[in-house]
């Protein structure tokens, strides 16, 4: 009986270590699929091989080194904005967080369930109005204007997010340092924002890797090549000639997607327990 | 003696209604008349300049929220329609500035009649900055948030109103308040009926079904990688997690590309050694097919490390005890693990839901909505929200588009209002402050 119910045991994780494997193929075979696509020479996608006889490097060197190529200065536009984004929206997040997790006025429970109900509504809903509002201040077409908009979008979100997570630093500590005699943005900078880092680094890099993954605003609000994001630029290799400039695509989009995947990778734990914390307990 | 005291307070000439009315009258007026001279004077100052800045802004504003314009060519109906929008922001502001002259005049009456002193300068000056603080704090993001996401969702359900279409556009013509003529039509007219209920229809599917499966792969190998038995749980963990750490949108283009008919690996490589050929960017129950895979294999690395997050913290005595009582691992599973990671995640899987309901990205990389479909305006794989897209930014139906906008604004309300109920914060909120 008990060697019986070894071995059903042993047949059981081996089941699972084989759908573990077959979980690993599904989700390898894409991406080792697109590394070898940008290995292929040539663009014409009907003859590529899986394994290309003549494995190149040709696409990544006419990224960086072809006069047609924009791609460093997109990678230059996609750093401006995700820098900037990063740091704008952990101070305003956290300003707001501040304010609705340690204070009493009018308007904050209102204010609470307003960032709820409007975290669910994606900015393409008012994107006509966006575009004429960023007309009639001349910000079309200019990376600024990407920013504001990334900026403002934001809030809703990561403000209840940083607000969740202000509200498990305990009040004791702010209210010591009043009984000290420390003003309200003294609490603020000495207290709850050293205590506050791991989400204000959620905060930061979700933020920052935005600007790298979304195309759909910049195709909105950019128009002249010269300010392209990268996932614009990207999107745009492949958008009207799509099986000319595949290989392209791909060598342009796995040297984005290592260095993110990279940083994701080393951060997950930190982001799931960033988002447990601040979107739960919240 | 009792009924001359209240003949007393009911009396216009009392302090407390007398500086009310003053202030009423001319912000301002009450608190000086409180001898709170410098406050009443600031306050006034305010009134005056913000009566004087916006008020041709403003004239010009609502009246154009009404008529949207009277000559061709010369009024402009939609930049009319946004300075209307902005106008109510900005009256809405002078507004609750007037409310709090008033409010505060009569508090500062009502001070004095008890017979506290007026407030020093520095003191009064503290207590602005003491009470005032938290609207600080919170202002510059306000703003930020009602120009950037309130404002344009407003000027969104406006449309919804008009007749703003490609054939009827400013500068050229001004444009109409239609009511609900638009609403009307989406399930009136043949061509907007059947698009939009089959749409309605793959929407509802889609976000059900993707999330659902996301979901449920997610719990699934959550399990099996938190199993005792299972070894190099971090090298799983991590390629399991990959799909999420690549960007989207590249990995739904090297899909779009894995399944394109012609050169994709999918049937060149795989399905033809079974000499199989799925038709899948043409047909368009192939191609929300494949759109379900896809999301699948985007959404459940998240689901999976939320899941693994929680798991290791149910606590084991929970199990210990189910084990005494003799409960197979189903009934454990069933009991302790769904309920207590349910619980936890809920709100975020909520949001999974919603998200995928607005997953515009997938639709329109994978294959831009397509394939077309004869007798409707959307594509055979559209989803409201990428429908929403082509209406506006490919045949300029703008007011259909703001029309489809406000119907999907209602269901995510929806989403909102079960969020509400299970979120902790506002059972907790209560006792807390």
């Amino acid at each position: 009986m008990a060697m019986n119910r070894k071995t059903k045991s042993k047949i059981e994780v081996t089941f699972i270590y084989i759908f573990f494997l077959i979980m690993f193929v599904i989700i390898g075979y894409p991406l080792f699929w697109a590394i070898m696509m940008s290995l292929n020479p040539g663009s014409n996608m009907l003859v590529t091989e899986l394994f290309p006889k003549n494995p190149t490097l040709e696409h990544y060197k006419w990224l960086f080194t072809s006069p047609n190529s924009d791609y460093l200065i997109w990678y230059k536009n996609s750093l401006f904005v995700a820098v900037l984004n990063a740091a704008g929206s952990v101070v305003i997040t956290s300003l707001i967080a501040y304010a609705f997790s340690r204070y009493k006025f009018i308007g904050r429970k209102y204010g609470l369930y307003m960032f709820l109900l409007l975290q669910m509504f994606p900015a393409l809903m008012g994107m006509v109005a966006l575009y004429i509002l960023l007309n009639t201040i001349g910000l079309t077409d200019s990376l600024w204007g990407l920013l504001l908009i990334y900026l403002g979008g934001q809030i809703p979100f990561n403000a209840w997010l940083v607000k969740g997570y202000f509200d498990t630093i305990p009040r004791e500590l702010d209210e010591a340092a009043k009984i000290d005699g420390a003003g309200h943005l003294k609490i603020f900078w000495t207290i709850m924002l050293p205590l506050a880092k791991p989400i204000l680094a959620v905060v930061a890099l979700f933020n920052f890797m935005a600007p790298f993954m979304d195309f759909l605003l910049p195709r909105i609000v950019l128009s002249s090549p010269e300010n392209y994001t990268l996932a614009l630029g990207l999107f745009n290799f492949i958008n009207n000639q799509f099986s000319t400039n595949f290989t392209r695509f791909a060598a342009g989009a796995i040297l984005i997607a290592i260095p993110i995947a990279l940083v994701f990778l080393l951060l997950q734990r930190y982001l799931i327990s960033g988002l447990t914390s601040g979107a739960t307990k919240g | 003696m009792a009924n001359d005291q209240t003949k007393k307070k009911n009396s216009i000439t009392q302090p407390r209604n007398l500086a009310t009315l003053l202030s009423v009258l001319v912000p301002g007026l009450g608190q000086i008349y409180n001898r709170r001279i410098l406050k009443g004077l600031i306050l006034l100052i305010v009134a005056l300049s913000f009566l004087v800045t916006t008020w041709d802004y403003l004239d010009i504003g609502i009246w154009g929220l009404f008529t949207l314009g009277t000559i061709p060519k010369e009024h402009h109906s939609i930049q009319l329609l946004l300075q209307g929008l902005i106008s109510l922001i900005v009256l809405f502001v002078g507004i609750v500035i007037y409310i709090y002259n008033i409010v505060d005049a009569r508090k500062g009456a009502i001070a004095r009649e008890e017979g506290k002193p007026n407030p020093t300068l520095i003191k009064a000056i503290t207590n602005f900055y003491d009470r005032g603080f938290p609207y600080f704090m919170v202002l510059p993001g306000l703003i930020m948030l009602i120009f950037i996401v309130v404002l344009p969702l407003l000027f969104m359900v406006a449309l919804a109103f008009t007749d703003y279409n490609q054939y009827n556009a400013p500068p050229r013509n001004l444009l109409n308040w239609v009511g609900f003529d638009n609403f009307v039509d989406l399930v009136n007219i043949d061509i907007w009926k059947d698009t939009f209920f089959s749409v309605f229809a793959w929407t509802i599917v889609w976000t059900v079904v993707a999330t659902s499966l996301q979901i449920v792969l997610g719990f699934f190998l959550a399990l099996l990688v938190n199993d005792k038995r299972i070894k190099f749980k971090r090298t799983i963990r991590t390629v399991l997690i990959l799909p999420w750490a690549v960007p989207a949108f590249v990995s739904i283009l090297i899909f779009s590309a894995l399944f394109n008919p012609t050169f994709g690996a999918i049937n060149r490589d795989i399905l033809s050694t079974f000499e199989i050929m799925i038709p899948w960017l043409s047909d368009p129950f192939w191609a929300k097919v494949a759109l379900i895979m896809i999301q699948t294999w985007l959404g459940f690395p998240f689901v999976f490390a939320l899941f693994t997050g929680v798991l290791q913290s149910v606590p084991a005595d929970m199990y210990e005890a189910a084990d005494v009582d003799g409960g197979s691992r189903w009934q454990k599973l069933r009991h302790i693990t769904v309920p207590h990671v349910l619980f936890a995640t809920a709100p975020l899987l909520i949001m999974q839901y919603a998200g995928n309901f607005n997953n515009f990205n997938i639709i329109y990389l994978f294959n831009e909505g397509n394939p077309a479909v004869r007798g409707q305006n959307a594509g055979g794989t559209d989803i409201l929200i990428s429908w929403v897209y082509k209406l506006t930014f490919q045949t300029n139906n703008y007011n259909m588009a703001a029309a489809i906008t406000i119907i999907m604004g209602v269901l995510v309300m929806g989403f909102a209002f079960y969020q509400f109920r299970k979120t902790a914060a506002f059972k907790e909120e209560g006792g807390r402050y």
